[in-house]
């Protein structure tokens, strides 16, 4: 393959997954009843997209399975097939068959061979099978449910009225023979057949008989004549109306094309004869012609309670992995709003520098207020442009929630429990990069809520509830953060199960009382669960403690609340990106450090008589009516400060994972926006440290990381006395 | 190191650490700066002076007496920092810089003219030493940078494994 072939070669796996994408999410929808002809023209752009681009690069396999894809959602774009629960299904399947095979190209490595092979089968299977047996779609069950039911389950009535014939050959043979002049007038065919191809299906075939030879050619002449069919149901006006500007300059020849194989009458009484199973669309189907569907009261008459219902489909259990592969793309698709928004920002920016310019070139001094307008004018420009530019990373949520539906379906057919996920805050929009590495902790919490929250259905009728658990995931902007909320309103954490998982794992002393939160706090440590039984699907404990890992990577924190019997929330704060943080500059001897402004609670001038010590080795600060440990930042990082007179510094009460901690610093400085500057990209991390920045004099300054600098603490004073730490945990 | 099988000469750029004359890879050399203020990084051994702002990205500085467990020297405007690229296990590139005494010369030296360091037993560590070679009727000491900065504490921790 060609060197320069690579580049594209990205882009074409970034488009398949995105194609991939879209056809599942769409997929999903049909599932969910919406059916819609745009829908399914959709998820066959994206089969024929892939394997289009598929072909560039001789992907053999793909093009085959893309292939055999095609020609069903073809099937089904004409309505020659009918859209079934198990059709929908397989091409869920096909949609991972072929995610699989194009990650494994992307990643150079193997796939399933075997999977796809049976999924290929399948689907050829489906296409062998003659259309008339095409098997009766469920109506559409209403669009919030998940698990769909069986087609059996649903009242006959409902489907009465669905039942159309979908075998549709109706259109116009037109024959089209321009004069020789007719391109000096300005009129192109080419614009005629897209016109005609807008109207339906169209084929065209060229004559070329009369193209004289080369020496005797006209270059502005048209020898060309065309026929053309056209599949559509449209009225002779319509197509009068193409051809209207070019009428005199050509002869045209209309003639419908034969009326359809299977009259009517039949349809409607092999529906009552009730022997063969009627393909059916839904009525909302646009692709059935304004001709049939005047037949509808017609077909309405028949006895419906005599069709027979294909059995069940069998949902096949997916147990094939569905999460998508972290497909960590370097580039990234921006709304060409934001672009516009963007340069028009420039362009504000470069008038402001030329009014500078300006005022620099001959500057006096009654000039100055100018220049202070100017400035200032100029900081609200690079402001603007900056947040602009974050903007760019910014994408929707819905990115990371589309999966969901997918996910919770297969998780609650697997599970047997009856699950109903909404949605909302879809467009709320967060740092790609953030979003990217939220994926996975999502989905885990997501499988956690199915597997332990949500109970099984005998079990919520039990307690009152109904039958369908609800997972409501909910993602919203609150101050500087993104709030990302996963209730269900299911069973809740049993406080006494992971009390007394934790003192039989040593975790937890028997005469220790550790608050709500401590208790929460263990579902996060490495190897603790209160499941009994492990699953395929979770129990195992590890996980948790990797999600609050990945958050607080992020700079986020993780909160649950649950009430037991109703159900628990997951609450992730997350920053809005991870460039930049409005920070607080603090000062301990000569070095200066930076807080996250989102962590400090509050500062204070510390009065001695609220210092308490414990048992000589840490002091405490009465707060209200709380104690708070104080941090001497300078003894933990060794640094020697102003002073170590309590009342002579600043204590700044921050929080971090639902503890506070007064951290002792000599003086606060100003606060200001901080550029984060990775300090793993040279060097590496460093405890209590989360990454440093450049400060206004060109100097770097580290940023503290506030969870850390509270571990560390403990991890000193522990090792100072082993008991201490466990005492100061009951304070906090 | 590019261990170029050629017999042609490869060149190194030696510095100066007490008297002993260093040596490396002069494609690893990004550039040779002066002292500038460094940032301590709280809770790391005393050969990590700190980090640096070059030109926007944040430079660890290493000083190379200290490493080595030679005495230590004032930091002052002779004191040259020398910025290197370090590849460690995983093929990142890293930049940072070292500090040494002064920059001496650009010498080259062929391939087979490295010859190994002689063993100390466990008395010297000679684990960072590629080998040492002979320029001018002096020794120089060719140093593996690679080794050198991804040892002990500058080795890359993974912080997010999984």
């Amino acid at each position: 393959m060609p060197v320069n072939l690579n580049e594209i070669r990205e882009l074409f796996f970034e488009e398949s997954f995105d194609n991939l994408d879209r056809m599942e999410s769409n997929l999903l929808d049909l599932e969910n009843g919406n059916v819609d002809d745009e829908l399914i023209n959709s998820i066959f752009r994206g089969a024929h997209s892939i394997k289009g681009g598929a072909g560039i690069f001789d992907f053999e396999h793909i093009i085959s399975f893309s292939h055999i894809m095609e020609t069903l959602l073809d099937d089904l774009r004409h309505g020659e097939r009918i859209i079934t629960q198990s059709l929908i299904d397989l091409l869920l399947r096909s949609v991972d068959a072929l995610r699989m095979m194009v990650s494994a190209l992307k990643g150079n490595s193997d796939y399933d061979v075997q999977e796809v092979q049976v999924c290929q089968d399948d689907l050829q299977e489906i296409l062998k099978a003659p259309l008339e047996k095409a098997p009766v779609i469920q109506a559409a069950s209403s669009p919030t449910e998940i698990t769909t039911p069986h087609p059996n389950e649903e009242e006959p009535s409902h489907t009465e009225e669905d039942f159309l014939p979908s075998v549709v050959d109706k259109g116009w043979h037109i024959v089209f023979k321009p004069d020789l002049s007719m391109l000096k007038t300005g009129n192109d065919p080419i614009n005629l057949f897209d016109e005609l191809a807008c109207l339906g299906k169209l084929t065209v075939k060229v004559d070329t008989s009369q193209v004289p030879a080369f020496p005797d050619l006209d270059v502005q002449a048209c020898y060309l004549s065309w026929e053309l069919t056209l599949y559509a149901d449209v009225e002779r006006a319509l197509i009068d109306d193409v051809f209207e500007w070019v009428e005199d300059e050509c002869q045209l020849d209309i003639t419908p094309l034969i009326p359809p194989t299977q009259p009517l009458g039949e349809t409607v009484s092999s529906l009552q004869n009730g022997k063969e199973a009627v393909p059916a669309v839904d009525k909302n189907d646009k692709s059935v012609p304004p001709l049939e569907k005047n037949d509808e009261s017609a077909l309405e008459k028949g006895e419906i309670s005599s069709v027979k219902t294909e059995p069940p489909p069998k949902h096949t259990v997916l147990t094939h992995n569905v999460t998508h592969h972290a497909t960590e793309a370097n580039s990234i698709r921006v709304s060409i709003d934001k672009i516009d928004d963007l340069i028009n920002m420039v362009g504000e920016l470069v008038i402001t520098q030329s009014m500078l310019e300006q005022i620099g070139n001959n500057f006096n001094s009654s000039q100055t207020e100018q220049l202070r307008d100017g400035l200032s004018q100029l900081e609200r420009n690079s402001r603007e442009l900056q947040e602009s530019v974050m903007r760019i990373r910014m994408l929707p949520i819905s990115f990371s929630f589309n999966r969901f539906p997918r996910l919770v379906h297969n998780l609650s057919l697997q599970l047997n429990k009856k699950v109903e996920l909404k949605l909302s805050g879809e467009h709320t929009e967060l740092d790609k990069t953030v979003l990217e590495k939220m994926s996975d902790p999502l989905v885990h919490l997501v499988r956690n809520a199915l597997d332990h929250g949500i109970e099984t259905p005998a079990m919520r009728q039990a307690v009152g509830k109904s039958e369908t658990g609800t997972l409501h995931l909910h993602a919203f902007h609150q101050g500087g953060n993104i709030i990302i909320q996963i209730s269900d309103d299911g069973a809740g954490f049993d406080l006494k199960k992971i009390r007394a998982k934790a003192i039989g794992q040593g975790l937890l002393n028997q005469d220790d009382h550790p608050s709500k939160e401590q208790l929460y706090d263990f579902i996060f440590h490495p190897g603790f669960t209160t499941v009994a039984q492990v699953s395929d699907l979770s129990g195992r404990g590890v996980g948790m403690d990797v999600v609050r890992r990945n958050i607080r990577a992020l700079g986020g924190t993780i909160e649950i609340q649950s009430k037991p019997g109703q159900g628990s929330t997951f609450r992730i704060r997350l920053p809005l990106t991870l460039a930049i943080l409005d920070g607080q500059l603090v000062r301990v001897g000569k070095e200066i450090y930076i807080l996250s402004l989102l962590s400090i609670i509050e500062s204070l001038r510390v009065k001695p008589k609220l210092v308490n010590s414990y048992t000589g080795l840490a002091e405490v600060y009465r707060l209200r009516d709380e104690y708070i440990p104080i941090l001497r930042l300078y003894d933990l990082f060794g640094i020697t400060p102003n002073t170590t007179q309590l009342a002579q510094g600043i204590l700044v009460i921050v929080e971090g994972e639902n503890q506070k901690m007064g951290l002792f610093v000599d003086e606060l400085l100003s606060q200001q926006q901080i550029v984060i500057k990775s300090l793993e990209n040279n060097y590496k991390k460093i405890p209590g440290i989360s990454a440093a920045t450049i400060l206004g004099d060109g100097s770097v300054a580290l940023i503290l990381d506030v969870a850390e600098l509270i571990q560390l603490f403990h991890a000193k004073t522990k090792t100072q006395a082993s008991h201490s730490t466990t005492f100061m945990d009951s304070l906090l | 190191m590019n261990s170029d099988t050629t017999q042609t000469a490869d060149k190194y750029l030696t510095f100066f650490l007490t008297k002993e004359e260093y040596a490396v890879d002069i494609l690893r050399v990004q550039e040779i700066k002066g002292w500038s203020q460094v940032t301590t990084i709280p809770n790391t051994p005393k050969y990590i002076c700190g980090v640096i702002n070059l030109r926007g990205t944040i430079v660890p500085i290493i000083d190379l007496r200290l490493r080595f467990n030679l005495p230590c020297q004032e930091y002052g405007a002779m004191t040259v920092v020398i910025v290197v690229k370090v590849l460690s296990q995983d093929a990142k590139e890293r930049i940072m810089g070292i500090v040494v005494d002064a920059v001496s010369d650009v010498y080259d030296v062929a391939e087979n003219e490295i010859k190994p360091p002689p063993n100390f037993g466990s008395v010297i560590n000679t684990e960072f030493v590629r080998g040492l070679a002979t320029v001018d009727e002096k020794m120089v000491i060719v140093l593996d940078l690679d080794r050198l900065l991804n040892s002990a504490e500058l080795a890359i921790v993974e912080s997010l494994s999984q």
